[in-house]
């Protein structure tokens, strides 16, 4: 039913059109390695669904990622890497469904986490107050992704998308410059902000979610017909729209967009070492999946008692957010599925139509019919444009938005998590206190000694949680409120687009049936 | 047939199927209607709809000259059947008897809802029920419209407004005892359309059609109904996604209200106009759903059925072909068999019988060509004026589309 050359206008990029021709490979991209593939669906059924294995938990890096670093600055790199390690080490001895087992490894990550989240904060900070009053001023960076392009063959290969960068902020070397990635390289760059920011309560805009039933579709099709084809090319250029989309959320953030990561991503002319863990059913995968079932217990079971009210309400605002924008996407998805089959409804009624007019003895009606089937025709090529624009201007907003708030309550919850490290550091500290004062009661002075240093450590610890309670609160106020004003800009703007691409349509249909009145007066 | 000039006002009568005659009717001048029809009201009951049926005339067959009776589905297929059987009428198009009511799909539609009532909030169920409510009335016109139609064809026709079978129908103010099918009919009926499809194949197989006109008509009948079957089904498919679009904005506006409330200041005006606009949208694109169905859909419909009776009449005529030359045979048989008798009493019998075949024959062909000719008349000049109706209705329907969206627009780029 629909062609290529039937794409909708929206489809901007030419090259896409040409490169429809490889479906029998679209499924590699999303899995880094397309033997962990079949493994993975036979395990996957035990951890059900591995794709809920969000990239948000950023506790579980593997040792794998230390050659990564080598682009970094060095003072970042020791802190990283020192930070990354132990926790490597801790995540999969930590039994995942124990939240008390997780609080004390949590406690022992905190000297370690609290170096980490001094440097990366401190450099936050200082890039902050470096950057966010240049925000406002006419400082650029804009990022397209082009042409998905298949590379390679068989089960290894991929597909490359092309980044392409405009920029005039001093910190790249070049103004204009693209390079190559591949899904997985979206994935690993997400995941290395997530482990370096969202400890300082930043708000990491997700990417692009892994979409197993998507890839198998197109897996399963692989060999068949062009309406399969049609259909991967729209789950490509879904899937592109989403890449960029998701590097301009970066790209607009005053911290993100100067970041070495980021930067390394735009700019190094070269492939990207493999991020492994960012399939979903690697060995990391699967440790992530463990933490996260043990993050959600510890969610479900950990209440904190909240006695900020700004958080009080913002969290109340942000679930309610949350559902509304829920039932809003699945209402616009909804009308893009009907719209869509209206358009191919009204494609099938202008070819019965025509065949109608060909039949017909009259020869002013047939040629009226005629008329009147290319109308329908021209009407379905604008429902379809308009069911294009329901899902990307209006649709693809609203998914995005939702998994934002997502991103969001990680970082709620990584506030939580804080609070409880701290917390914890206070009963330590209680603790510790008592046994000095009963150590000293008992006259014991060759223990006293070890008891009053022990204080002073645990006093530090909960000064430390303290401070980092703060920032994490600070930090996340601000973000917060960031992020609000960029989502009311940002759906007023989509939405006026999308209601001025509603009116074009409109304008067209006018047009359409206006050209065709004449011949409808015309028959004898 | 005093006034035959009436017959010509077929062609305007039957421009509209649906919603036609109170215009057409009162632009003509009322001295000449011999005879009106039209369906004052409805009632729906249960699954039956009880139509009444305003009668006023000056024929002097009929008893009084304005009376009204009540008058169910089962009588105007009844009526129809009549008019099928009436051998006097087999060269003329019989008027299609008018669809059976049918709320099957409003009332599934509805329980559905009704089902669905726990998933969406108050207010969508009840646009949601407020839209169905709105289809079934639609339907309903609808149907009561097209039962309309029917008679009005039958009263406009000079031949078939004297029938006597009509008479009763608009005259006899009590029930018809005409109730529905019972088994065993149903069967019967199964049976009779049975052979009435093999009578088809049979004939078109064996009789050779001597006149091109009538085997031509023949092919394009039936290649013609087939196409309008085809693009009724596929235009009522898009009607029915089309309303389906329209209800999607429902949910669409009453969330995006939801979300309005939840942005208190920010937000909150910019999503209500926004949930405003779509809802005054949805209006727009089930009228235009609506209209579609109406001028589109059900004139393929309605000349779909058209092309059947027609196609009818062509059978009923190969029929008569068919029996005159039987008669031929007969008398060729009979004459060779009593070639030897003077005036033999067979053979008298045999040339009776042909002359009546022939006779009956020649004045069907003669009759169904001048039947044929008019419908294709009458056809084309429906069409033309709904085709016009239909895009006047999209223009007006996509202006006002757009005159919404730029009123929207006008207020959201101002705040």
């Amino acid at each position: 039913m629909a062609d290529n050359k039937e794409l909708p206008p929206l489809f901007d990029n030419e090259e896409l059109k040409n490169d429809m021709d490889f479906d029998d490979d679209d499924d590699s991209d999303i899995f880094a390695s397309a033997i962990s593939t079949s493994i993975r669906t036979s395990s996957a059924q035990d951890h059900n669904i591995p794709e809920t294995s969000s990239p948000f938990n950023g506790q579980s890096s593997t040792p794998e990622d230390l050659p990564k670093l080598s682009l970094k600055d060095t003072t970042r790199d020791t802190s990283v890497s020192t930070l990354s390690s132990p926790v490597a080490q801790s995540g999969p001895l930590s039994p995942p469904l124990d939240p008390t087992n997780t609080d004390i490894d949590d406690l022992h990550d905190v000297p370690i986490n609290d170096d980490h989240e001094d440097h990366s904060f401190n450099v936050a900070q200082s890039q902050s107050i470096g950057e966010e009053p240049t925000e406002s001023s006419d400082q650029y960076l804009k990022i397209t992704v082009t042409s998905p392009q298949k590379m390679g063959d068989g089960m290894g290969s991929y597909v490359a998308y092309r980044v392409e960068t405009k920029t005039n902020i001093q910190l790249y070397r070049n103004r204009v410059f693209s390079v190559n990635r591949r899904f997985s390289d979206f994935l690993g760059l997400h995941d290395k902000l997530t482990e370096k920011f969202l400890r300082s309560g930043r708000i990491i805009p997700p990417a692009p979610e892994k979409s197993v039933i998507g890839t198998t579709k197109i897996k399963m099709s692989g060999e068949k017909s062009q309406e399969q084809n049609s259909g991967s090319s729209e789950f490509l250029e879904r899937r592109r729209a989403a890449l960029e989309r998701f590097l301009n959320r970066l790209a607009s953030h005053p911290l993100f967009c100067i970041d070495p990561d980021v930067r390394e991503f735009l700019e190094a002319d070269m492939e990207l070492p493999k991020a492994t863990n960012t399939s979903a059913l690697s060995g990391a995968g699967v440790m992530r999946l463990f933490n996260k079932v043990g993050e959600t217990v510890n969610k479900i079971t950990y209440k904190m008692d909240e006695n900020d009210s700004w958080f009080e309400e913002t969290i109340t605002h942000i679930d309610c957010l949350d559902g509304q924008l829920r039932s809003l996407n699945g209402a616009v998805e909804s009308l893009t599925n009907q719209r869509k089959e209206l358009a191919s409804c009204t494609g099938a009624t202008a070819r019965s139509i025509a065949v109608l007019g060909h039949g017909e003895p009259s020869a002013s009606l047939g040629r009226a019919l005629a008329q009147l089937a290319e109308t329908l025709e021209k009407v379905e090529v604008v429902r379809k444009a308009q069911a294009n624009s329901d899902l990307y201007q209006f649709g693809e907003m609203i998914r995005d938005y939702v998994a934002l708030i997502g991103a969001i309550k990680d970082v709620f919850h990584e506030r939580v998590k804080v609070f409880q490290n701290w917390q914890h550091a206070q009963i330590m500290l209680n603790k510790k206190r008592e046994q000095k004062a009963r150590m000293e009661q008992t006259g014991r002075s060759d223990k006293t000694n070890q008891a009053a240093t022990e204080v002073i450590e645990w006093e530090a610890k909960v000064e430390r949680g303290q401070e980092e309670f703060d920032k994490i609160s600070t930090m996340i106020r601000k973000e917060v409120e960031r992020f609000e004003t960029v989502r009311v800009h940002e759906f007023k703007k989509q939405l006026i687009q999308y209601l001025e691409a509603m009116l074009q349509h409109q304008n067209q249909l006018i047009k359409h049936w206006e050209s065709f009145l004449p011949e409808a007066k015309a028959v004898a | 047939m005093l006034q035959d000039g009436i017959c010509e006002t077929n062609e305007i009568i039957n421009n509209g199927p649906a919603k036609k005659t109170i215009s057409n009717e009162s632009s003509l001048d009322q001295t000449e209607k011999a005879l009106q029809v039209d369906i004052s009201d409805a009632l729906s009951e249960k699954d039956k709809v009880k139509f009444t049926v305003h009668t006023k005339t000056s024929l002097p067959d009929f008893q009084k000259s304005e009376f009204f009776v009540v008058r169910q589905h089962e009588e105007f297929v009844w009526l129809h059947d009549r008019f099928e059987e009436n051998d006097e009428y087999a060269g003329y198009i019989i008027p299609p008897c008018p669809p059976r009511p049918d709320f099957d799909a409003s009332r599934e539609k509805l329980q559905k809802l009704g089902e669905g009532e726990g998933s969406m909030t108050r207010e969508e169920f009840m646009k949601m029920k407020q839209e169905l409510e709105a289809e079934y009335l639609a339907t309903f016109k609808k149907t009561v419209a097209m039962h309309e139609m029917f008679l009005t064809r039958l009263a406009q026709h000079p031949v078939f407004r004297n029938d006597h079978n009509l008479r009763v129908f608009l005259e006899y103010d009590q029930d018809l005892c005409v109730r529905g099918k019972n088994k065993i009919e149903m069967f019967g009926g199964l049976m009779k359309s049975f052979s009435k499809t093999k009578d088809e194949y049979y004939l078109s197989a064996t009789v050779k059609d001597v006149n091109d006109f009538f085997d031509q008509e023949m092919t394009f009948l039936t290649q013609y109904h087939q196409n309008l079957k085809e693009a009724t089904s596929r235009s009522d498919r898009q009607t029915a996604k089309h309303k389906d679009v329209a209800d999607s904005y429902i949910k669409i506006s009453t969330n995006l209200l939801q979300l309005a409330t939840t942005d208190t200041g920010k937000l909150e005006k910019f999503m209500t106009k926004i949930a405003e606009t779509f809802e005054k949208l949805r209006k727009v694109e089930g009228r235009v759903a609506s209209d579609e169905d109406l001028k589109l859909s059900d004139t393929l419909r309605y000349y779909m059925r058209d092309t059947h009776a027609g196609k009818r009449l062509l059978i009923r005529r190969l029929k008569a072909l068919h029996n005159y030359e039987t008669a031929n045979r007969a008398l060729e048989k009979a004459r060779a068999k009593n070639k030897d008798v003077h005036a033999a009493q067979e053979v008298a019998e045999a040339e009776q019988a042909q002359t009546e075949a022939c006779a009956k024959y020649e004045q069907m062909s003669e009759k169904g060509r001048e039947e044929l000719v008019d419908f294709k008349q009458r056809r084309v000049t429906a069409f033309r004026k709904n085709l016009i109706d239909l895009s006047e209705f999209e223009i007006k329907h996509a202006k006002a589309h757009a005159e919404m969206l730029k009123k929207c627009l006008s207020v959201l780029q101002n705040e």
